[in-house]
């Protein structure tokens, strides 16, 4: 145990912390957690879906929960059941194979909902494009709110993807009330 | 079995790796497979390609391995279906399924008849990989239900999960039937991710294809582009520069270094360490800010390309790989002492996910989960390439085959590639860092085949005219591991699944292709 512990202490906190500099990663961690205090009260619960990645992606979605990005800590954390999210961070292109699969976990997230599509082949079908096994993107299945392109997207993009996507919901939760 | 014990007419085939290309009747075709299979030899790889516009028909193929290297038998079959040889290798049975689903032409006598890759998205009758099949556009819906197989008994109930999973990962069906908490039988149902990239390799060039080929199995992102890189300079008959090469056999190594660090982190967790994942995550998040800082990319996407490598280092770039290998060795040999000492740990991880020696060898268990089971079989040390020859890579190999066995193995693997990356750096020969690429005739075939972290990838290439792709099949290890993985749990609770599946960590991508 006293190696744990040793350990723990000599690695020491990593999580890269918010403020202050203008570096990208740390502004969009700190806006990223007032936005979410202010609208999920404290935590958001996201439910990832691969719909066809090459799993590059993934990695990045991964990272996410590394002690740098440190997503945990802002209060947002992946669930394992879409009646759980209220977001879905979906990867694609969507393959044919999984098309009903991804609209049936759309349908299981509760309103409102949000939707998120990671990565270059999320937004365009990218390298795989529409074929006779692939639908291409996200958004010819199900609604998207979000596009993060990138071949995968950074962790430090993907988060900016989430931040845009609330940022969108209260947008039009504004302009519904108006 | 040597290259001399054959008796047909076998050509080697130019490149890197050695391989010898011939082609069989029906009657040699299954006494090749049962001698090469009495020898000790495996089946790598099985596909089929539509070579009818050829006046050839249909072409059944097979990669073996064998002492000298590798042999790659092509079978012509006129009418649709060949001799069934899943009673010798077991682990062609899905990819006989995948080829009747793919080409229309099924193995005869094989048990297992039903589809593998095809799902309810295209008709029985059509077949993505004939030449007159546009794989361009949506085909009708042709539903199906898919049989599998149940268990029967007092108690005895299924649990049927995915394809979306719990966690972060790919999608995929499996199916439990247990009794109790222990598992009696698991069937996996996969093709998921089945997005068409054989077909899609058809329609591009062989310089456009190395972007594909780096996103079949995205993890593997290095091994695939340096196996397709290594198929088209064979066709091409060329060979890049030395220093691509060793550069390649760096970002190969740096590749199998993240990989395994993700996985001894996730081990952990899955285990109730969480410690172990934000100690080993953490320091595969430094390994990537490197490769983006030196070669561009955190995965190293796109850093091989036919011809050569697309990014070069200076000796400021050496320099703080090397500070940064041995910071890395530190750390690794830290947290090593403790998932050791750690009595929680090594209670989940001993015997849980086993696979005995004999198993694997009867099911061709192959790559790092082989080599955790005494399969000892690496290509980086038995058919080395440049640099690898002159490397003298020490394969790591243990005979438990369990968590614990799959979970040394990486440990040894991450000592092996630092002290490698070290040798490479070290010595990492001057000049150009690629050569053009010669005009490649068609008709021509190349081959690819690469020690990547999971396993041996393989990419088979023919080649048309004009510098294009006319059939390509990549060959992921996973293949040959996901069959052992519905042995492996037998058993065992299914508490205990996610971490017997992490410590195999298979490619969904890489198989559904």
């Amino acid at each position: 145990m006293y190696k744990i512990i040793y350990q723990i202490i000599k690695t020491g906190i990593r999580t890269e912390p918010p403020p202050v500099s203008d570096e990208a990663l740390r502004l969009t961690a700190q806006r990223l957690q007032k936005e979410v205090l202010d609208r999920f009260q404290g935590a958001l619960a996201i439910r990832h879906v691969d719909a066809g990645s090459c799993n590059g992606c993934e990695l990045e979605i991964h990272a996410l929960t590394n002690p740098y990005y440190n997503l945990e800590g802002l209060g947002i954390h992946f669930v394992a059941s879409p009646r759980h999210a209220d977001l879905l961070l979906v990867t694609g292109p969507v393959s044919r194979h999984m098309e009903v699969a991804l609209k049936r976990t759309y349908e299981a997230v509760p309103e409102p909902k949000l939707v998120v599509a990671v990565g270059d082949c999320g937004c365009t079908g990218g390298i795989f494009g529409e074929s006779y096994a692939s639908c291409g993107r996200i958004a010819n299945v199900i609604p998207v709110d979000v596009a993060v392109p990138g071949c995968p997207p950074t962790p430090t993009r993907l988060m900016q993807g989430i931040l845009t996507a609330i940022g969108s919901e209260r947008e039009d939760r504004a302009a519904a009330q108006r | 079995m040597r290259v001399e014990d054959f008796d047909i007419e076998l050509s080697p085939l130019p490149g890197a790796t050695p391989v010898w290309h011939g082609s069989v009747d029906a009657g040699a075709w299954r006494r090749l497979c049962e001698q090469v299979r009495a020898k000790g030899g495996r089946l790598v790889a099985l596909w089929g390609s539509d070579q009818r516009e050829l006046g050839r028909g249909f072409g059944v193929h097979a990669a073996l391995v064998i002492r000298s290297g590798l042999v790659w038998l092509t079978l012509p079959v006129g009418g649709t279906d060949y001799p069934d040889i899943s009673d010798i290798f077991p682990a062609a049975q899905r990819m006989q399924r995948a080829l009747a689903d793919l080409l229309g032409i099924r193995a005869r006598g094989q048990q297992d008849q039903r589809s593998w890759l095809r799902h309810d998205t295209w008709p029985a009758d059509r077949y993505p990989l004939r030449k007159d099949f546009d794989g361009s556009k949506p085909q009708p819906a042709a539903p199906q239900v898919y049989p599998f197989v149940s268990v029967e008994g007092d108690g005895v109930h299924e649990i049927a999960v995915g394809p979306v999973h719990a966690g972060t990962i790919e999608p995929g069906h499996f199916r439990f039937s247990v009794i109790g908490e222990r598992i009696l039988r698991l069937e996996e149902r996969l093709g998921y991710k089945h997005k068409g990239i054989e077909k899609r390799f058809e329609s591009m060039t062989l310089t456009d294809g190395a972007r594909l080929a780096g996103r079949i199995s995205g993890d593997s992102t290095v091994a695939y582009a340096w196996a397709y890189a290594m198929a088209v300079e064979s066709a091409a008959r060329m060979t890049p520069p030395e220093r691509a090469l060793w550069l390649r056999a760096l970002l190969l190594e740096r590749e199998r270094l993240a990989n395994h660090l993700g996985d001894l982190g996730f081990l952990g967790n899955d285990a109730g360490l969480a410690f172990g994942l934000a100690q080993f995550t953490r320091l595969k998040e430094d390994l990537l800010r490197s490769n983006a800082e030196l070669f561009g990319h955190r995965y190293l996407m796109d850093s091989i390309v036919p011809g050569g490598v697309a990014a070069d280092l200076d000796a400021g770039g050496v320099a703080r790989l090397l500070a940064e290998l041995d910071r890395l060795a530190q750390a690794v040999a830290d947290l090593r002492h403790i998932y050791d000492d750690h009595a929680g740990l090594q209670d989940r991880f001993i015997g849980a996910g086993s696979v005995t020696p004999e198993l694997a060898v009867r099911l061709g268990l192959c790559g790092l989960a082989g080599r955790a089971s005494a399969q000892a079989w690496d290509l980086r040390a038995q058919f080395p390439v440049s640099p690898y020859d002159r490397l003298d890579v020490q394969m790591a190999t243990h005979r438990n085959g369990d968590v614990a066995a799959r979970v040394i193995v990486r440990f040894d693997e991450v000592g092996e590639s630092l002290r490698l990356c070290r040798r490479i750096l070290g010595a990492l020969p001057a000049g150009r860092i690629t050569s053009a690429l010669p005009e490649v005739p068609g008709d021509t075939l190349g081959v690819g085949w690469v020690e990547g972290w999971r396993g041996e990838v393989f990419v088979a290439l023919e080649t048309a005219t004009g510098g294009r792709i006319r059939r390509l099949h990549p060959h992921d290890p996973s293949w040959q591991n996901w069959p052992l993985l519905e042995h492996a749990v037998l058993g065992n609770i299914v508490p205990d699944f996610p971490l017997i599946n992490k410590s195999f960590n298979l490619s969904y991508s890489g198989h559904d292709l």
